[in-house]
């Protein structure tokens, strides 16, 4: 057995009650208990999370992180979603 | 224009309009391998710089210190971790990091190399090297590359305790008997130099400096790092009471700055090519730790992949049983609970 065999863990923290969990690093373990464990360790040393996920990181599937991936090609000519693509004249109150 | 250059141009684009490259983007080879140097070498730092600090743990005068001294060391490890991490995302593997070190075949930063001779060096350390490398670091925040640049944002915020507990430290020593002042000037004088030279060497011998301004990757030359340390540093040692060891050190009113004596640069040279005091000593001891961790590290793995293969039976012998009558009562059932 090598030195090799600690799988990668990507961590996500709560930082508090009413926030989205957010990425903030990763690390080694070999298990999920032990990452959960490392992960408090490391990552919430000064009360910087409530909750905390850990996932393989072999396990995420990602879309390519650059700008000009076509995968985000779809939304780019829809303004008719944004609020501002419509026309209320001045005087409608409360829209 | 070809894919190639098509890459390039976005790349170049994305450095000078200063934002960030993340880590699946396409990047020249050059800057992938200058980013995982300049982060294995920032990470390989901060774990052996828990050696000249952790050396006084068990000595340490107090239960306070020691309480002080082990979250300080902790947080050297816990920095070490968060640039590995960073320099995974680059493609790097944790375990061939390791080994560059251990083998020397990657550096760290050489202040590392001196011996920490009495309890004062721990508050010299926090005051001067660590105020040094707030200096240093405070620009990396703002790196080109996404991942660097987030750890140093956390790094940062923990060095701010790390200087101030040394200062404090400082304080209270000067406080105390002339014997304890005068091991503080002991350390002040055998640390004060070596902290000028975690700045690099100067910038007319500093060849990378230039493009590694322009990728972003580095914010201000050394000499001005240097320089910004000692014009914060100065008030500090009066303050506390201890002379910073350079005849030359005087306040200049037309620059509005201080100027200082020449750094000893073929010391520099010597102790980052393996001959300051404690560079074998510093390797070997990272060595012994990680060869002596081996066990560890096989037998968690074993047992993870005992418990892992005795789940998946449990699983399977779950899925042979009979389907269960359905709940009699609409009790709601719990679906897709979220951890």
């Amino acid at each position: 057995m090598t030195d090799r065999g600690w799988p990668l863990y990507e961590v996500f923290l709560r930082g508090k009650r009413g926030l989205n969990h957010v990425h903030v690093g990763s690390l080694h373990a070999a298990d999920p208990e032990m990452a959960l464990h490392h992960a408090r360790d490391l990552y919430t040393r000064r009360n910087e999370g409530v909750s905390i996920w850990v996932v393989r990181a072999s396990d995420i599937t990602a879309s390519s992180p650059d700008e000009k991936d076509p995968f985000f090609k779809p939304s780019g000519d829809k303004v008719y979603r944004h609020p501002t693509f419509y026309d209320i004249p001045d005087d409608v109150p409360h829209i | 224009m070809t894919i190639a250059q098509d890459l390039e141009a976005h790349f170049e684009d994305t450095v000078t309009r200063d934002r960030r490259i993340e880590p699946r983007d396409w990047m020249p080879e050059r800057y992938r391998a200058t980013m995982v140097r300049q982060i294995a070498q920032h990470a390989h730092s901060e774990i052996i710089g828990m050696q000249p600090e952790g050396n006084w743990i068990t000595r340490a005068p107090s239960l306070r210190r020691k309480a002080i001294l082990l979250a300080k060391v902790q947080d050297e490890a816990g920095h070490g971790m968060y640039l590995y991490s960073a320099a995974e995302t680059l493609g790097a593997d944790r375990a061939d990091l390791t080994e560059m070190l251990v083998t020397s075949r990657q550096k760290y930063s050489s202040i590392f190399n001196y011996p920490t001779l009495n309890y004062a060096d721990v508050g010299v350390i926090g005051w001067l090297v660590d105020g040094a490398a707030i200096c240093n670091q405070v620009p990396l925040c703002r790196s080109s590359y996404g991942p660097y640049a987030r750890a140093m944002i956390r790094i940062c915020k923990e060095e701010s305790f790390h200087q101030r507990q040394g200062y404090e430290l400082l304080m209270t020593m000067m406080r105390g008997t002339q014997a304890q002042r005068d091991m503080v000037q002991d350390a002040v004088d055998r640390t004060w130099w070596p902290s000028l030279m975690m700045f690099g060497p100067p910038d007319d011998n500093s060849p990378n400096t230039e493009q590694s301004m322009r990728w972003g990757v580095k914010r201000h030359t050394n000499d001005e790092l240097r320089q910004r340390f000692v014009d914060m540093t100065v008030p500090q040692a009066d303050k506390l009471g201890v002379t910073l060891p350079d005849p030359h050190l005087r306040w200049n009113e037309a620059r509005g700055r201080y100027d200082f004596g020449p750094v000893d640069w073929d010391e520099f040279k010597a102790v980052v090519s393996g001959n300051g005091p404690c560079n074998a000593q510093r390797v070997a001891k990272r060595k012994a730790a990680h060869d002596e961790g081996a066990w560890v590290r096989e037998a968690a793995l074993a047992h993870a992949a005992k418990y892992e293969s005795q789940n998946h039976r449990d699983e399977q012998s779950e899925r042979s049983r009979p389907t269960p009558d359905p709940p009699v009562n609409d009790a709601p059932v719990n679906k897709g609970s979220r951890p």
